[in-house]
């Protein structure tokens, strides 16, 4: 049963959802509308710091056209005392993130929100709500928020004893790092910096929600209807069985939208006013109040033998929050080091509180920052060696059997095939001219598992219906047909997909992790498998024979052992058309906390050209090169890869947050946020190389995130091999780049 | 205030509607027309997601106002497929896999057709250049402008 013969599996089919989206007609969460619906808007904090002494919206309840405005009293509390976590969220920084309960902590912080018969008379509102400040010193960068004077943000937070910015700290040791540095011929260490940087989906969050007889149904712009269900039913109090959250199409998150932000606010507004209400952020508000991934200060050494290995690793990773605990150190301080088979390696992260707004995931998060630091050391260890820096990599990669810093042994893993494929691809061969420089690094992300659930049904004429849990954010319901109709050995088109909402499908974790085709994948396999057995014990009762002596080949049943031959085939169609004769309609879901998702790895190849009159620096040629494990849908891995490295080229280059003295974002637009355009780039070349995770039924291995992590490196290293100096901080925009050349 | 009334014609169709004198063409658009295919990314025009026609020119429709749309002709994503049959550019996007999320992508081939009405036979560089105003943080352009050049190739030998 169920031999792979690969005619959808690594095929480039047209995806499910396509025509709809080229159409314009796929419903994202602000497509949607409903009948008496009305709108809310959000006030915000002026301030970058300030305690709240009172809120009156008596003048803003009372303005025509206004229903109802709640602010954090309206909401559930959750003490500072007391730790309620939601997967990695907790609860009391989520709640006070929605709405500002005791400060504000960063400008733009939701103070309250108006809900009016129009989006224009909700904002005119928020002005007539008066909230009595009292202004208080903010602290925006690490270096400040660490320092002994520094403003503290949060009174229960204490590090060392003492009242502190720094919420947390992380530690992976392997070895003994002051005796592997004893033995290393060249030892080099560095400082670094890295900017916050935003997400940047194009589609800011939105939320509609209408509440009836106190059961609430939520559209909204999510990475997960059911983390919206559950951080909804907390906020509110509305058990989850009365909240159903529909997953609308999603127009990007990277990560961004993994928590919620407008969902509960919107519920309550509409359980106060009776009404449905949307509520969906203008640009500004999303860049100034959702979370960009952390800024960073970081210090790495390593130390190499003179014949290129390395003995020894030491990383501190400084990561900012935002506003409230939960900087992804675990990223930054797990997979710096994470390529590489080091001896003694010691890894450290902490979590660092400052008045900006609270960071959420980001494509691998904490994982580029660690990256960075760790890359760009070991290009400067590769010169002073003399090696080539693929060479240097290739001799310390991590293998079968390498035991990582942060736990793990890895099983079988491809980052050797991608920097072997990496020295043998013509990129790394090309001439580079004057100017031009060429940069390395290779990277590494963990990849989750975890619940998924799965229903496979045989429509009544035949064909099939695949629901699973999880928000398509770049294809997998493509993927998903694929494996189905390989697996039912039908044409993919007879195969549609859904992602089910928390009242149609099991629970279903997160889109994120770079988890959703290897955890689906697996449901939905084993769904098909039910289906398949059924459908031959089906064939078996109309030829009245035993159903072992059924095989299921090519979409059809056969009889097979001594009653080969005996009957005509039976297609899909066939028995579908029997299904209540033979036993009632045919289907099988699969609900599971999914195992085995083995780590990802990447290496990268970027040619550079910096012009030293604008300070420009231009990406010329870019190779990725991922063992993906298994390409169910080729394209979609590519743009992935492709993605992931467009956007660590704009953290490199391009893309920071600029604040100004009183802690307030002064480029909180594309125009000022400078993402890449069309025109910033280069074809982004794509190498897959497939190392079949042998957990998994198709061999499935995370391929979204990995790509985002080796390119600040590749991109930094090629700077510093065209310029010949190097650039410690990100991004090197060209006001950075006139700042270096000129000191020259 | 008074509402304006505005006469139009929209993906060939004429029509009318009533709008503030502060609304914009993509707010009417979203909102009293149902036409919810140009997207708000930003409101600014930066991103480009609401990218419409505006007789045979190529405009932001957050940053046009609704009662400009008076006498003038609009083209949006929604009348880009004659009926059934796509263009061969989404046809194109659909089979390059040019889209990852979609919300940039009907203003991407608003865009798209735009310059190759105007530059049937574009090089690379013109097409990354035309399309530097439509942001999309999916895809990295990279299979945009495959599916924009090959899709140029394929038109050119049908014409």
């Amino acid at each position: 049963m169920n031999v792979i013969n690969n005619k959808w599996i690594g095929s480039r089919t047209i995806r499910p959802d396509g025509a709809d989206k080229v159409t314009g007609r796929a419903s994202y969460s602000a497509d949607t509308s409903m009948p008496g619906m009305i709108w809310g808007k959000v006030l915000r904090s002026p301030h970058a710091h300030a305690r709240i002494v009172s809120i009156d919206t008596s003048r803003a309840e009372a303005h025509p056209g206004v229903k109802a405005v709640v602010t954090a009293k309206d909401i559930v509390e959750f003490p500072l005392d007391k730790s309620v976590m939601l997967g990695i969220q907790d609860m009391r920084w989520m709640s006070r993130n929605v709405l500002a309960r005791e400060k504000v902590l960063f400008h733009g912080h939701p103070v309250a929100a108006v809900a009016a018969m129009s989006e224009r008379i909700a904002a005119e509102a928020c002005k007539l709500i008066e909230v009595v400040y009292e202004v208080l010193p903010h602290v925006i960068e690490i270096e400040e928020a660490i320092k002994p004077d520094a403003p503290i943000l949060h009174d229960f937070l204490s590090f060392e004893g003492k009242p502190s910015n720094i919420a947390g700290k992380l530690e992976h040791k392997l070895g003994d790092v002051e005796a592997g540095f004893a033995k290393a011929d060249v030892v080099i260490e560095r400082h670094f910096k890295t900017r916050p940087v935003h997400q940047g989906y194009i589609e800011p969050h939105s939320a509609l929600v209408s509440v009836v007889d106190g059961k609430a149904v939520i559209w909204s712009s999510s990475q997960g209807q059911f983390m919206v269900r559950a951080m909804t039913s907390l906020l509110t109090g509305i058990p989850q069985s009365d909240i159903r959250a529909i997953p609308a199409e999603i127009g990007g998150g990277f990560g961004g939208k993994t928590i919620i932000y407008l969902e509960p606010v919107a519920t309550i507004l509409a359980k106060k006013t009776g009404r449905p209400v949307k509520m969906v952020m203008t640009r500004d508000e999303v860049m100034r109040a959702t979370g960009p991934t952390s800024g960073s200060m970081s210090t790495v050494k390593i130390g190499a033998t003179k014949d290129g290995k390395i003995v020894a690793a030491q990383g501190t990773f400084y990561l900012q929050a935002g506003a409230l605990p939960g900087s992804p150190i675990r990223g930054a301080a797990g997979c710096a080091f994470a390529p590489y088979d080091i001896p003694n390696v010691h890894s450290t992260g902490f979590d660092v509180v400052s008045n900006r707004s609270k960071v959420a995931a980001y494509r691998a998060p904490g994982a580029p920052i660690g990256a960075y630091a760790a890359e760009c050391v070991l290009d400067e260890v590769a010169e002073a060696l003399g090696m080539d820096p693929l060479e240097l990599r290739l001799k310390n990669a991590a293998r079968q059997g390498t035991k990582a810093a942060h736990g793990p042994v890895f099983p079988v893993i491809g980052f050797v095939d991608t920097i072997e494929a990496a020295i043998a691809h013509p990129h790394y061969k090309t001439p580079l001219g004057k100017l031009q420089g060429r940069g390395v690094a290779s990277g590494f992300w963990f990849n989750a598992g975890g619940e998924s659930s799965a229903q496979v049904n045989i429509t009544e004429d035949g064909n099939v219906a695949v629901t699973t849990g999880h928000p398509d954010i770049g294809g997998s319901r493509a993927s998903i047909a694929n494996i189905t109709a390989e697996l039912l050995g039908i044409d993919y088109k007879r195969v549609s997909v859904l992602i089910g909402d928390t009242a149609t499908i099991g629970y279903s974790n997160l889109t994120g992790g770079s988890r959703v085709l290897f955890a689906s994948a697996m449901v939905v396999t084993q769904s098909t498998e039910k289906v398949i057995k059924t459908l031959c014990e089906r064939a078996a009762k109309i030829w009245k024979i035993d159903p072992e002596a059924v095989v299921w080949e090519d979409g059809e049943a056969k009889p097979a052992g001594e009653n080969a031959g005996k009957f005509p085939a039976l297609s899909l169609v066939d028995i579908a058309a029997k299904a209540s004769e033979t036993g009632g309609p045919i289907g099988a879901g699969v609900q599971q906390n999914t195992q085995g998702a083995e780590g990802g790895f990447a290496t990268h190849v970027c040619d550079v050209e910096v012009d030293p009159e604008l300070g420009i620096v231009r990406v010329l040629r870019y190779t990725s090169f991922q063992d993906v494990g298994r390409a169910v849908h080729p394209s979609y891995v590519e743009g992935q890869m492709q993605g992931g490295a467009a956007q660590g080229i704009g953290w490199a280059l391009s893309e920071e947050y600029l604040y100004d003295k009183n802690g307030k974002v002064d480029n909180a637009s594309f125009l000022d946020y400078r993402m890449p355009v069309c025109s910033d780039l280069p074809m982004l070349d794509a190498v897959m190389i497939e190392v079949p995770n042998p957990k998994h039924p198709q061999g499935v291995r995370g391929v979204g995130e990995v790509p985002l992590v080796p390119p600040l490196a590749a991109v930094a290293n090629a700077v510093a091999n065209a310029l010949g100096k190097r650039f410690y901080s990100l991004p090197m925009s060209p006001p950075r780049v006139l700042e270096v050349l000129d000191g020259a | 205030m008074a509402k304006m009334h505005v006469a139009t014609t929209i993906n060939g169709e004429p029509e009318e509607f009533l709008c503030e004198p502060h609304d914009s063409m993509l707010d009417l658009l979203r909102g009293a027309l149902g036409l919810t295919g140009a997207k708000e990314g930003c409101g600014t025009g930066d991103c480009g997601a609401c990218s419409i026609m505006l007789d045979g020119r190529l405009v932001c429709s957050c940053l046009m106002l609704a009662p400009e749309a008076e006498g003038r002709k609009i083209d949006t994503i929604e009348g880009m497929a004659q009926g059934e049959t796509l263009h061969p550019l989404q046809q194109k996007f659909l089979e390059m896999a040019a889209l990852q999320c979609g919300i940039c992508t009907p203003g991407v081939l608003m865009a798209s057709r735009a310059l190759l009405e105007r530059n049937p036979d574009p090089t690379e560089t013109e097409v990354r250049f035309w399309l530097a105003g439509n942001l999309c943080r999916c895809t990295g352009y990279d299979k945009i402008v495959r599916a924009v050049l090959e899709t140029a190739a394929e038109m050119r030998g049908a014409a």
